[in-house]
């Protein structure tokens, strides 16, 4: 057993903790780390101070008020609300950029896709450093890669949103993403796009795939559509799913096909 | 085909689930249910297979005792007791996992037969391996490295599970 090194660093950006674990064979004491860790975060402040809906400095801040023109941004704003349309398609409509107001005008929020969409590009600084695994923890969306000959296998708790102290289950990866939408520590801060109205079907819902971006936008579209999405992120390659809906009920996307589902039917778990 | 792996999670996630309820439930139907589907290994011994359930669903609550095994399959000094699940035929492929106790506490779940086809697929079911786990699991929590759960807010945070294994792994 070769003997693990690891450096933890976290800073709060966009409002949220966010962690990364760095794991290696060799001291990371290194500036090239340093750099690298430097330049991750320094990327992180650069997706906020762009796409911000709560600073009025921000640069989407200054395209809502008609100060900025699109054409003088930064191509990554035209490439966020491509994306945002784009998730918008392949979610049915579940997840949505543009969020009606009381006064029946529309808001552009690219939030929800800009933290797994910025986290993974920050993600290629981690990626560059020679024989480290790295993890990152975005405010509880995970994303693991490794430049390695041996990765680390990172594990992954998935919260049991009724004891945030509790895991449901454990998650071994070397590389990969697990986004988990819930309402356990902001409330119920998700509005179905469809009915403008909170989604309270589900108390969590969490989807493991290959990247971050796109496993983020399933898991808020899943919270959404509630346990009846999980035959749609079955039909996606790669990617799978745990729901606890608003009766702790586990759902998953193997568990309704599978013989262990009647292993499952206690009565703590399953609804009558 | 990752989704292979992840497959394989969510089925030994029931799996993991159904063990971890009956030892905090009264869940002795959840046993009987499981054990119909299952086969005992005592030791490194192989069971010939347990057809009845009814000889494991006898067993109280928490693992199959010991005793209940079939004399043949029982070793000198049976530390673990493993039970292997039944071939599972998923839409991946087929599926067994094999569930190591001690005592009453779950050691380890591993896949024992996985889908494979290729030796990507092999590289793949290495990738992400399922754990399950037991209701202890809070106290694990020393052997998570991260927490997927709902938004954290940064004032939510010095009082998270994520803030104490980052403290506890930054100091290593």
């Amino acid at each position: 057993m070769i003997a693990q090194t690891t450096l933890v660093r976290v800073e709060q950006i966009m409002g949220m903790p966010i962690s990364v674990h760095l794991a290696g064979t060799e001291p990371f004491d290194d500036v090239t780390t340093t750099a690298a860790l430097d330049a991750f975060f320094d990327q992180l402040r650069w997706v906020d101070a762009t796409f911000s809906t709560s600073r009025a400095d921000s640069v989407l801040s200054g395209l809502g008020r008609g100060e900025v023109l699109l054409a003088e941004c930064h191509p990554a704003v035209s490439e966020v609300i491509e994306l945002c349309f784009e998730a918008q398609g392949r979610t049915f409509g579940a997840f949505d950029a543009e969020v009606a107001q009381p006064d029946g005008a529309t808001r552009f929020d690219p939030s929800g896709l800009v933290k797994g969409w910025g986290v993974e590009r920050a993600s290629a600084q981690l990626q560059r450093l020679e024989h480290a695994s790295w993890c990152v923890n975005a405010g509880g969306d995970v994303v693991a890669g490794s430049n390695a000959d041996e990765p680390k296998r990172w594990r992954i708790g998935i919260e049991d949103p009724t004891d945030t102290n509790r895991m449901l289950a454990v998650v071994e990866l070397t590389d990969g993403a697990v986004a988990t939408s819930g309402r356990a520590h902001r409330g119920s801060h998700i509005i179905d796009p469809l009915t403008g109205r909170p989604a309270d079907s589900v108390l969590s819902a969490t989807v493991i795939g290959p990247t971050l971006m796109w496993t983020d936008v399933y898991a808020t579209a899943l919270a959404v559509r509630g346990s009846n999405g999980l035959a749609w992120i079955d039909s996606l390659p790669e990617h799978d799913a745990l729901v606890m809906d608003s009766d702790e009920v586990l759902h998953s996307t193997l568990l309704h096909s599978t013989l262990l589902r009647t292993t499952l039917l206690t009565p703590s778990l399953l609804a009558p | 085909m990752r989704r292979i792996t992840t497959g394989l999670l969510l089925t030994v996630s029931a799996l993991v689930l159904l063990f971890s309820y009956h030892t905090s439930t009264e869940g002795t139907s959840t046993v009987a249910s499981a054990a119909g589907a299952a086969s005992i290994v005592a030791g490194s011994q192989t069971a010939p297979s347990v057809p009845e359930s009814s000889r494991v669903a006898a067993a109280p609550p928490g693992p199959p005792d010991p005793r209940s095994i079939p004399s043949t399959t029982r070793t000198t000094a049976p530390t673990n007791l493993q039970i292997d699940g039944a071939v599972e035929e998923t839409r991946r492929g087929p599926v067994q996992v094999r569930v190591t106790f001690q005592g009453a506490r779950i050691l380890e779940v591993n896949a024992i037969v996985l889908p494979t086809g290729s030796q990507r697929d092999a590289a793949i079911n290495d990738y992400a391996v399922p754990i399950l786990q037991d209701e202890s699991v809070a106290a694990q929590s020393a052997n998570i490295d991260m927490v997927s759960g709902a938004t954290l807010t940064s004032e939510g945070y010095r009082a998270s599970l994520q803030s104490a294994i980052d403290l506890a792994r930054g100091k290593r």
